[in-house]
Formats: structure tokens, C-alpha cells, sequence
């Protein structure tokens, strides 16, 4: 049996790169040996992708792309479908799950510096994978047809009316017609299911290639290719496979825990995860009380109320999600990792993390004047953090970096 | 420097919890909402709401997205063997000379409603979701006399609302009687039972089913756990 499946292995390498893929990217690809908490979410996202785009087929087999039927179809998913309330479940669940554990991905490479060189490549391609999940995300939330769906697309949509000269005729051509309609649902159904997540799974691919290329980095910040053995192999490194395979297999347990407690116990999750509103169907003449988007967009949100002027307030927006790409060329610190760097990036990072944190809360809830300027200080804050960047780590107390890891 | 860390993760996770329990409701409208003792496991407070609902709600609003027969497998209008009762649901919960396999459709026609209280009465299947259980006991139980209204009655929770008090007859008749008040509100509450039920019919077979996913999840993380040990061994 052995020597059968080594003549097929030995078939194939002639003919594919099977055997080398496999050491390339796992057997021989020597990581850090001291990853700790945060470095489960990498992995953790690529299963979550996963289970997006697994159960995303199974209901794409149920699910109706017309104003007509739209709602319909996931109610006879929710009832009729064996299992359909399930596959219906995990995906909406996972749509949130998923930015929990990409923005705690995207806070690990804060704390250690991982986007600095020689990983700037993995960090902007990993922005470019944060694009395509917001597009995802987006896209995603019009397709069950209820009222906040069809309310939260009409108020995004029309944020590119603001754009001088071109805006109008740019919303009615993102919508197809005049309103947010069939039309745009139909054409958001197929970005949903085949643009967006085509430009997904290329962009991870070329993120753990780019990731691969250069190596980890790692909670010391400390580059290990610089200590090899005789063999090239670096001192402070482990084997992806078998070390964190297992590790992550230990990781993904507890996340499905997790992740399972809240898709059979508490899949709305107070409405956080399905909105309430979202149970009518959609109706262009009744307006939702108060329209917000889903937690995950909330921070963006809370920027583009805090400034007066519309136009001013997408750009903010934007600016908010663009100054993201920026920040390996913002840092001017030699140093990686945060156990080294000195109080101003520490202080700062903090700030960051409460202002984001707020600035959440604040968008998902109707502005008074008193959350307004809170919005307008975070806003504030949330800027600062990445403008004054090159300023505040120039001058930083930076602690000596060690030459090899502090500790397993 | 493992535990801070720990910590500020678990503010990550928690904050979307913590931000939605209260808030939510607080928002929705000025009036406190009371609390419905709901109860899924209670079958027979499943049945009086079937009834109930059958008797003063399906002349106007339908529950479209469920069938007679689902629902009497559900809420538990079976025999011994766990057959449905045909009988018995056409005798005395179809009203419109439906069929056991029909959803459970209204015999007025969006029109005639329209006509006659501005709005078609809306679908009720979901409204347990949009609105919350609370809002619904709350709701029933807020009509008060409105000359001003074409029905004469208004209600604190929804103002101006285009239902008339369909509860009216019950709520005298139940008044008259000793202990009248928690009378009522039982009955609301099995009504409100049953549409929460309508909402989601499978939500009890949701949680019993996740228990056994946890119990599972739980033993592959002690073995997952220990694999990682065996092979972490040889690490220093």
C-alpha cells in the first residue's frame, strides 16, 4: 500500500509541484516557535473564508435573486430547507465572525509590527483582502430583501452623490435605476457570489505567498532568518506542520465553540448580527426609525456623521479606511514589537484601540449633540493616531531588541 | 503580559453583547416594555395561542410562511404515536376551508383591507422577530378609548395604530371574572407564546441540538488540546 501511494506522490511530482508545495508551504516552512494568542486568527480567518464560501453555495441553491421572491426564499430556507436554517446560520453568523477575527489579525500585526519590512507587500495585500470583505459584507446584507437591507444600500448608494458633477449619474449606474431595486439586487447578487469572492480567494493566496516569501514575524519582532544551523534552517524555528497545525487544530476547537454558541443559541445576537428591522420586508415607503449599519461598519459610519458637510464626510470615510494601506511607510520605528517600542507608541496604540472601540458604538447609535462630539473626538483621535505616526515613533524610547527570541 | 492581552480580547468579543442588551430596546420606543414570561417547552400555552390566534388575529393577518401541518407537529396537536390530528385542526383552527398541507393564509384580500383600515394587515410570521416578544405582550395589552380614533381606541405602544382593539370582548369578559387581569395577560402571553413559535419554528430544536454541538466541540478541544501537548513536547 505504502509503495503504491509513493509511486502515485512520485507520479505526480514529475508532472506538479505536489511535494514541494507541501514543504514550501507547511512541512518546511519554519515559523517562530513563540506565537501566542493573537497568531490563531490568521488561520482562523481562512477557515471562516471557508465556511463562507461552503455554505454560501448551498444557499445560493435556495435562495431567489428577485424583489419579488427574494424574502421569500430565505424564510423557505429558514423553514422548508432541511438544514437550510443551519446553512442560513453559519453564514450570517460567519459574516460577523469574520471581521472579529480579521480586525484582531489586523490588531496583531499592530502589536508586533508585522507590517514593516520586509512584510509592507503582506500587509497591503491583506488591506486589499479587508476591501474586498467590506465589498462582501456589503453586498451580502441587500441580498435577504428586508427593510434595513433595502434602507442601508439606498443610504450607501447614494454616498456617491455627493461625488461633484458625476454623482448623480454615478448612483444610477452602481444601482441599475433610479432607486435601489430589483435591478441592483440582481446585480449585487452576482458580485456577491462570483466577482467579490473571486478577487477574495486570489488576494489570500497572494497574502500567504507574499507572507511565505519573507517569513513570519513574531510576537518579539525579531527577524529568525538572521540565526540559521549549518542547514540554513532557522535557530528559533519550528515546522508550520506538525507544530501549528496542531496548534491552530487547538485553536480552531475553541473558536468553534465560540462561534457555535452564538449561531445555536444567539444567531441575532440582540440584533447585532440580524438587525431587527431586517425581519419586514423591504418597503422604499416606510424608513426605518433609525438606520445603522451592522457593528462591523459602525466605526466608518460614526466618521462620515461626524463631519457637516456630505461630501467632506465620505471622503473622511474614506480616508478613514484608506490611511489603513499607509501605515508600514507612517512607522517610523526601527523597532517591530510592541514589548520593545517605547510609552508614545504604547499610549497611542491604546488611544487607538478605545477610540475604534467607541467610535463602534457611536455609529450604531442615533447621534445626540453630546455623541456627536464624541464622534468628532474620536475622529479626531482616530486621525491623529495614524497622521502624527511619523512623529510620535520617531522620537519614541525604543527598548534594545534581542538577537534571538526572548522566550518559547 | 498574557493576561492584559487575554482581557483586551475578550472586550473584542464581548462589546457587541454588551452594546446590544439594553440599548436596543431602550431605543425602540419611550414607553418601558414588560417582560413575557415566554415559554417554548409549554405546549399546551402553544395550542390556546394557536387558538387564540386562529379565533381573533387570522380574519386579518395570515402566517404565510407556515403550514397548519407544521404547526401541528410542533406545538404538539399529535396523537400517541405522533401522528397529526387532522381532525381536529380542521374543525377548529382552519377557518378558511384550507387543506392540512396549506400555509396559514387570511381570508381577507389585501384590497378589502386596504379599503377598510388604510393599511393591509400586515403578515405575522416574522413579527416576533422584528418586534420582540416583549413588544408584542406590551402591545396587546395598551389599547385605551380614543374618541379621536375611527375605532374609537388608540394604543401607548404604537400610536394611532390602524388595528381596532380586537381584544375588547375577550378582555370584558375575562375582567368580569375573579383574578381577571393575570386571566388576560395569560392569554396574551399564549398568544404571544405562539407567534414568538411562528417566528422561528425550529428555534427549540436549534438549542437542544447545540447543546450536543458544545459537548462535542468541548471534547475535541481536551483531545485537540493534548495533541498539541504530545507534539509540543520536543519544543523548547
Amino acid at each position: 500500500m505504502q509503495m503504491v501511494i509513493k509511486s502515485v506522490i512520485g507520479w505526480v511530482d514529475a508532472r506538479f509541484p505536489l511535494t514541494k508545495l507541501w514543504n514550501d508551504h507547511l512541512a518546511r516552512y519554519y515559523a517562530p516557535k513563540n506565537f501566542n494568542f493573537w497568531y490563531y486568527f490568521g488561520s482562523l480567518a481562512l477557515f471562516v473564508l471557508a465556511n463562507q464560501i461552503i455554505t454560501g453555495i448551498w444557499l445560493t441553491m435556495n435562495y431567489t435573486p428577485t424583489a419579488e421572491g427574494a424574502f421569500d426564499s430565505i424564510e423557505y430556507i429558514m423553514r422548508e430547507v432541511p438544514w437550510g436554517w443551519l446553512l442560513r446560520y453559519l453564514h450570517s453568523t460567519g459574516a460577523s465572525f469574520f471581521f472579529i477575527v480579521v480586525y484582531l489579525h489586523m490588531f496583531r500585526g499592530m502589536l508586533y509590527g508585522s507590517y514593516k519590512k520586509p512584510r509592507e507587500l503582506v500587509w497591503l495585500l491583506g488591506m486589499f483582502i479587508f476591501l474586498c470583505l467590506m465589498a462582501e459584507a456589503f453586498l451580502g446584507y441587500l441580498l435577504p430583501w428586508g427593510n434595513m437591507s433595502f434602507w442601508g444600500a439606498q443610504v450607501i448608494t447614494s454616498l456617491f452623490g455627493a461625488i461633484p458633477f458625476i454623482g448623480d449619474s454615478l448612483v444610477e449606474w452602481i444601482r441599475g435605476d433610479y432607486n435601489v431595486t430589483g435591478v441592483t439586487l440582481n446585480r449585487f447578487f452576482s458580485l456577491h457570489v462570483i466577482a467579490v469572492p473571486l478577487a477574495f480567494i486570489g488576494l489570500v493566496a497572494f497574502h500567504i505567498l507574499a507572507l511565505h516569501e519573507v517569513g513570519s514575524n513574531n510576537p518579539d519582532g525579531v527577524e529568525i532568518k538572521k540565526q540559521t544551523n549549518a542547514d540554513g534552517i532557522p535557530l528559533d524555528g519550528i515546522p508550520f506542520h506538525p507544530y501549528y497545525t496542531v496548534k491552530d487544530l487547538m485553536g480552531l476547537a475553541a473558536f468553534l465553540f465560540i462561534f457555535c454558541s452564538v449561531v445555536f443559541f444567539a444567531p441575532e445576537m440582540w440584533g447585532h448580527f440580524l438587525e431587527y428591522p431586517n425581519f419586514e420586508p423591504a418597503d422604499p415607503l416606510k424608513t426605518p426609525s433609525h438606520i445603522a449599519p451592522v457593528w462591523y461598519m459602525t466605526p466608518y459610519y460614526a466618521i462620515l456623521r461626524a463631519i457637516p458637510n456630505k461630501l467632506m464626510g465620505v471622503i473622511m470615510m474614506g480616508a478613514s479606511i484608506g490611511v489603513w494601506f499607509l501605515l508600514p511607510w507612517l512607522d517610523r520605528s526601527p523597532v517591530k514589537s510592541i514589548r520593545y517600542r517605547g510609552i508614545y507608541y504604547k499610549t497611542a496604540l491604546t488611544l487607538f484601540v478605545i477610540c475604534f472601540i467607541t467610535l463602534g458604538y457611536l455609529g450604531s447609535h442615533p447621534p445626540t449633540p453630546v455623541l456627536l462630539l464624541m464622534a468628532r473626538i474620536g475622529t479626531l483621535v482616530y486621525f491623529s493616531f495614524f497622521l502624527l505616526m511619523p512623529i510620535y515613533t520617531t522620537f519614541d524610547k525604543d527598548k534594545p531588541v534581542p538577537d534571538r527570541l526572548s522566550r518559547a | 503580559m498574557i493576561k492584559p492581552k487575554i482581557f483586551l480580547s475578550l472586550l473584542f468579543l464581548i462589546l457587541p453583547i454588551l452594546g446590544g442588551t439594553g440599548f436596543a430596546i431602550a431605543e425602540e420606543g419611550e414607553i418601558p416594555l414588560d417582560k413575557a414570561p415566554i415559554d417554548l417547552t409549554d405546549l399546551p400555552s402553544l395550542q390556546r395561542g394557536a387558538k387564540l390566534f386562529m379565533n381573533m388575529c387570522s380574519g386579518c393577518h395570515s402566517l404565510k410562511y407556515i403550514r397548519y401541518s407544521t404547526m401541528a407537529k410542533d406545538i404538539g396537536i399529535v396523537d400517541a404515536k405522533g401522528q397529526i390530528l387532522e381532525q381536529v385542526i380542521k374543525d377548529n383552527l382552519i377557518f378558511n376551508g384550507g387543506k392540512i398541507t396549506d400555509t396559514i393564509q387570511t381570508a381577507m384580500n389585501k384590497a378589502e383591507g386596504e379599503a377598510w383600515f388604510g393599511i393591509a394587515p400586515p403578515d405575522l410570521s416574522l413579527v416576533a422577530r422584528s418586534r420582540g416578544a416583549d413588544w408584542l405582550y406590551t402591545y396587546l395589552r395598551s389599547f385605551y378609548l380614543d374618541a379621536k380614533k375611527p375605532w374609537g381606541v388608540n394604543n401607548t405602544v404604537f400610536p394611532d395604530v390602524a388595528m381596532p382593539d380586537v381584544l375588547f370582548n375577550l378582555r370584558s369578559r375575562l375582567y368580569a371574572e375573579k383574578e381577571g387581569k393575570e386571566k388576560f395577560d395569560g392569554a396574551i402571553l399564549d398568544i404571544v407564546n405562539f407567534l414568538q413559535y411562528a417566528g422561528e419554528p425550529i428555534q427549540q430544536t436549534r438549542k437542544q441540538l447545540g447543546i450536543w454541538v458544545l459537548l462535542f466541540l468541548a471534547i475535541f478541544f481536551v483531545f485537540a488540546y493534548l495533541l498539541k501537548r504530545e507534539y509540543w513536547k520536543d519544543v523548547h
